[in-house]
């Protein structure tokens, strides 16, 4: 009854050292790569299928890949771009992690038939520094076999296709996840996030038109073209095709990465990943990634995993990272700890971040040290409100979101919470 | 305003913009106020203050107006809920970590924070937790730096990357402690770099002699002039209690748009300055000194009557700073005149007069600032335009960026921060024949000028240079960057050996320039604002010094006036006389005193009026100083204002010198005139720069 798991970005379980070349050729790898290089499937062909199948952007946002990928000028003057994000760096999220360690030629073509796709011939992969050890070389490895394969490089194969894939290993910076902040950081420049307008399609990388997307979308574009745009649509749920990577981690039995059809109920999703731990009950799920909001257990229950679901409910799909929380959690205490993240992660460049973060920390940090009011509930949710939709990027919403939404639902909690360790104090220096 | 225009609405007012011009930029013209920090109109846009949140219909955020370009049929209220709560909320964020020292602070009644706090600040702060600190960089003697009030606004950042073309500060670290720096501790060094106190709109960076010397609000303003160098950048003294106490700059796009050098910023510290004079010293049995006024102009009458007795008029001569006003050296040469000398030069530092007739009446830069960002091509000859005229240096920086291409023969390669098509860089004997060789390829393209600047000028063969230039096609724009704030203004009023008499329309004296007086010294010297161990060529003042009487117009003394001079009349500086410079363009730019001289010391057109009176000349005993310019202008009209003057005349040429080492013909930035020199931050800052 349970849905069953899907192999679409991650390799099967099965496949032997499914990173290697041979290994994804087997799997049926490189297969519409290779129709581009024999000049039997044209760059038309792969927007409108990747525009019809409906994928969705998987770094946070949603947004509709084909969509995307049309907002580059059709016939601009060379270069333009295709970045790949692989900067996974989202609080509970490594899905992207196991793609480049256990499937990089998945992400390869993906790139392949992305950026021929937009007419660019240079792509590049900005990885997150944190990588190095595993994925990074697994992933040079892989541009390694495929490059000697003739599957990367300059006048390739029949069509005399060019497409050189650079990789790119940034230094450790949250921020370089952000869209623009990471095409600063390509240049070599601090990873502080551009205004928009104008858009990295109009003006990114060097100023030429580049997209950016997020490693997981890319690896679903083999797919698409493998199968159909009607095949990647059926396996979602409405206005959700295909399938997401969910970095199931907190409070469960066997923590992990777990590919199924967008769509997936929640309760079936636990079920995957081994349930609650320790027997104990659900309290809260953070459902994608720490940015989004928190999700009592009585309302996530009744979720399915997918875009519209979780937006209905209040929060949103996000990176499909589904933090979970048992009854035993504190909530000030696991707000503290993000909101520890964004005061150290915001770039600094715009007033509402910068000042912004550290006060809702230092804030929450005197709720659980008896160093606050009841009163001071409202004033970290102003500030919160204050620094939401002011700021140049997302993280000052990521920063917001948090507050708001553990305040929502658990306000009693924070209260009590500000009595007890009150009380506790004044009762030491008693 | 560009072909294409939009109509918006804000706050319900119709306004029309230009297609892609961001909002503030509208709004600003309109006269519609938008609180803002990193905006500057001269700077890139960088969006990161959020003060200039506005409510823009159909957006679902509140949008920074700095960033947003105007479109057609856009609705903008900027006084609405939503945007006034955003800038609330913006400048509470602003304020948690901002210092509450506005009492100690030098920014304070001139803050941008301040100002706006009052509009958009709580009376009281929300924020209880610990504030964060910062130490501070030193950034030498110019900016001092409290970096704890930084606001992190960029400013000064991208005034570094655009404007200066040299990146001294930059921001290290991230969120909270995100800190402006300089990364490895280190001096300013661009000759710009103080406006970055003007960019900062806090007091993060400030005025560094300045500090702890006046408040904002106690000192007046008074606009006026700089001095030290063919610029003429407009500038406002402020002075509390009689003293000057800063330089800050004056808008004025045709010049200086809204930069000013370090030099003209800091001078002014050379005002008060221990050999600063205050009384006029006699020289009585070989011991100078202290006297009144009639006393020391009665012995200036004598001396000079004495001379002119027993040698004639033509024993007498003047060498007068090329940063006198216009005023000083007319009045100088009327003087001169009347006591039957031509000899009176501004061109201190020259070798090689041959020609000089046939130079311009003028030496200018041959067109209008502005229109330096038009030229297809441009050479510079001897010229270190950075020291010479830091703001014009700004202006070719800004050509090149644009597509001009800049070539200079120098005795040294120079760090120009713009790209350069050709850098010919010799010893001066080879110059004449590299300009002739390389002029025609330097100079392409429709507009194109060749500048002359001081290296040039001082050159042993300076004539033949200009003989080069003046071979080249007549559309080629000959120009002059000249030492000095009025060297322009000094060859219109007179001060050349060569130049007709007030009195007279007709006839060309000859007397002696400035070369020869400093080789055979006139009996009689007058010195005008110049020092003779300073401002003269190598070796003038043991000639100067056989000189039989000797009159120093100066505000300070010298260890040479001291020993040599007969009287050292104590003079007000360009910031304590009216007066008038012309600068390279050829404005006439008029000023009013900013403050009095201390102790007895008068401005220089006063004290030779009354000499006038006291010689029993005719045609002096003027009352205001803006007789003496209109008597000047008046002149000028009834002669011939331009075309070279005629060649022939008994002046003797004298035929240069020797090639002599490279090194004498520079004149290092802050070693230019008398107020520079004793500019001690100036000076260390100098030191900073060589040490580079």
């Amino acid at each position: 009854m349970s849905m069953p798991l899907v192999h679409l970005c991650m390799p099967p379980p099965e496949a032997e050292k499914p990173w290697l070349l041979e290994s994804y050729r087997k799997r049926g790898g490189y297969s519409s790569w290779s129709r581009v290089l024999d000049g039997k499937l044209k760059a038309a062909e792969i927007l409108r299928a990747v525009k019809d199948s409906g994928l969705r952007g998987r770094g946070g946002a949603g947004f509709p890949t084909g969509l995307k990928w049309s907002f580059m000028p059709s016939d601009c003057e060379q270069p333009s771009y295709l970045v790949c994000n692989s900067d996974e760096s989202e609080p509970g999220t490594c899905h992207d992690r196991d793609i480049l360690r256990y499937n990089p030629h998945v992400l390869i073509e993906g790139m392949a038939l992305a950026a021929y796709a937009m007419g660019a011939s240079v792509g590049y992969n900005y990885i997150r520094g944190e990588f190095l050890g595993e994925p990074v070389p697994r992933f040079l490895a892989a541009l390694e076999e495929a490059r000697a394969a003739g599957l990367i490089g300059r006048g390739l194969g029949k069509a005399k296709v060019d497409f050189e894939l650079h990789p790119f290993v940034g230094a450790g910076a949250y921020i370089c996840g952000e869209e623009t902040g990471l095409l600063e950081s390509l240049e070599g420049k601090p990873g502080k996030p551009r205004f928009k307008p104008p858009f990295p399609a109009q003006s990114g990388l060097y100023g030429r038109p580049t997209t950016v997307n997020n490693t997981q979308t890319l690896a679903s574009v083999p797919a698409i073209l493998q199968n159909g745009s009607e095949w990647f649509k059926a396996l979602g749920a409405p206005n959700s095709a295909g399938t997401m990577i969910y970095s199931v981690s907190g409070h469960v039995e066997r923590p992990g990465n777990y590919e199924a059809p967008l769509g997936v109920s929640f309760n079936d999703l636990l079920e995957h990943a081994g349930g609650v731990w320790k027997g104990r009950q659900l309290k809260a799920v953070i459902p994608g990634g720490s940015s989004v909001p928190v999700l009592p257990a009585e309302i996530i229950r009744e979720c399915a995993m997918d875009y519209d679901s979780l937006s209905k409910a209040g929060s949103a799909l996000g990176t499909g990272a589904v933090i979970v929380m048992d009854e035993t959690t504190c909530m000030v205490s696991a707000l503290r700890r993000i909101a520890r993240f964004y005061y150290a992660e915001s770039c600094g460049q715009c007033t509402p971040c910068r000042e912004g973060t550290g006060w809702l920390y230092r804030m929450l940090t005197r709720m659980l040290e008896g160093r606050a009011q009841a009163a001071d509930l409202d004033l970290l949710l102003n500030v919160a409100n204050n620094i939401e939709g002011h700021t140049i990027c997302a993280l000052g919403d990521a920063a917001a979101w948090p507050v708001q939404s553990f305040l929502k639902h658990f306000r009693p909690e924070f209260e009590a919470k500000i009595r007890s360790s009150a009380s506790q104090r004044e009762a030491a220096y008693a | 305003m560009p072909e294409k225009t939009v109509r918006l609405s804000v706050n319900g007012r119709e306004l029309q913009a230009a297609a892609g011009e961001m909002l503030i930029a509208a709004t600003d013209r309109e006269g519609i106020y938008v609180p803002r920090f990193c905006y500057h109109p001269k700077l890139s846009v960088a969006a990161n203050c959020r003060m200039c949140l506005v409510h823009v219909e159909g957006a679902p955020k509140p949008l920074p107006a700095c960033a947003t370009p105007v479109a057609e049929g856009m609705k903008v209220e900027t006084h609405s809920q939503q945007a006034i709560s955003a800038q609330r909320a913006t400048m509470e964020f602003l304020l948690i970590n901002h210092p509450l020292d506005c009492p100690v602070c030098d920014q304070g009644g001139e803050c941008e924070l301040q100002d706006l706090a009052m509009g958009f600040g709580r009376d009281v702060s929300r924020f209880s937790e610990g504030k964060r600190a910062v130490s501070d960089p030193d950034l030498g003697p110019l900016v001092s730096t409290d970096m704890t009030r930084c606001i992190h606004c960029t400013r000064c950042i991208r005034f570094g990357e655009e404007i200066a073309g040299v990146q001294e500060l930059g921001a290290t670290g991230r969120s909270e402690h995100m800190e402006i720096t300089t990364w490895v501790e280190r001096s300013l060094k661009h000759e710009l770099s103080g406006n970055v106190i003007d960019v900062c709109p806090v007091g993060a960076l400030n005025n560094k002699p300045y500090r702890f010397t006046a408040r904002a609000w106690e000192m007046t303003a008074h606009p006026t002039v700089a001095p030290h160098d063919c610029v003429g950048s407009a500038l406002y003294a402020h002075v509390l209690r009689g003293r000057v106490r800063r330089i800050v700059p004056r808008q004025n796009e045709a010049v200086n748009e809204t930069w000013i050098s370090d030099r003209d910023r800091f001078s002014c510290e050379g005002l008060y300055v221990e050999d600063r004079l205050r009384n006029p010293l006699v020289r009585r049995n070989g011991r100078l000194l202290e006297t009144g006024w009639d006393e020391a102009l009665e012995a200036v009458a004598d001396g000079l009557g004495q001379m002119v007795r027993e040698h004639g008029g033509e024993a007498l001569g003047a060498l007068v700073s090329p940063s006198a006003t216009c005023e000083e050296g007319y009045l100088l040469k009327k003087l001169m005149d009347a006591l039957g000398s031509a000899s009176l030069d501004y061109r201190l530092r020259r070798r090689d007069f041959r020609g000089q007739r046939n130079e311009p009446p003028a030496p200018w830069l041959g067109m209008r600032f502005a229109e330096v960002e038009s030229l297809d091509s441009l050479l510079m000859v001897g010229c270190d335009l950075r020291s010479e005229a830091p703001i014009l240096a700004h202006r070719v920086r800004k050509a090149a960026l644009s597509g001009t291409r800049v070539s200079y023969l120098d005795l040294a390669e120079r760090e120009y921060l713009h790209p350069i098509q050709k850098a010919l860089v010799s010893r001066p004997g080879h110059w004449a024949a590299d300009l002739a060789r390389h002029a025609g390829d330097a100079l392409r393209g429709e507009r194109s000028a060749v500048w002359f600047g001081g290296i040039a000028m001082r050159h042993p063969a300076a004539s033949e240079l200009l003989e080069i230039a003046a071979g080249l096609p007549a559309e080629v724009v000959k120009g002059r960057i000249s030492e000095g704030g009025n060297a322009a203004g000094l060859a219109l009023a007179g001060v050349l050996p060569f130049a007709a008499a007030p009195a007279s329309s007709a006839g060309r004296p000859s007397g002696m320039h400035a070369g020869l007086m400093q080789q055979q010294p006139p009996r009689g010297l007058v010195l005008m604002g110049a020092e003779p161990e300073f401002d003269c060529a190598a070796g003038a003042q043991e000639a100067l010094a056989e000189a039989g009487f000797i009159v120093a117009l100066n505000p300070w003394t010298t260890t040479w006036m001291l020993r040599h001079a007969d009287v050292i009349l104590p003079t007000a500086t360009y910031l304590e006389t009216p007066g008038t410079f012309v600068n390279a363009q050829l404005d006439w730019q008029s000023f009013a005193a900013a403050a009095p001289p201390p102790g007895l010391a008068r401005p220089a057109w006063s004290l030779l009026s009354d000499l006038g009176g006291v010689l029993s000349l005719d045609g002096f005993g003027y009352s205001r100083s803006d007789e003496v310019l209109a008597e000047l202008r008046e002149r000028m009209d009834a002669r011939p204002a331009t075309g070279p003057a005629a060649n022939g005349g008994a002046t003797p040429d004298s035929p240069p010198p020797g090639e002599g080492s490279p090194a004498a013909l520079e004149l290092p930035i802050y070693a230019v005139d008398g107020l520079v020199r004793r500019s001690v931050p100036l000076q260390q800052a100098a030191a900073g720069r060589g040490a580079a």
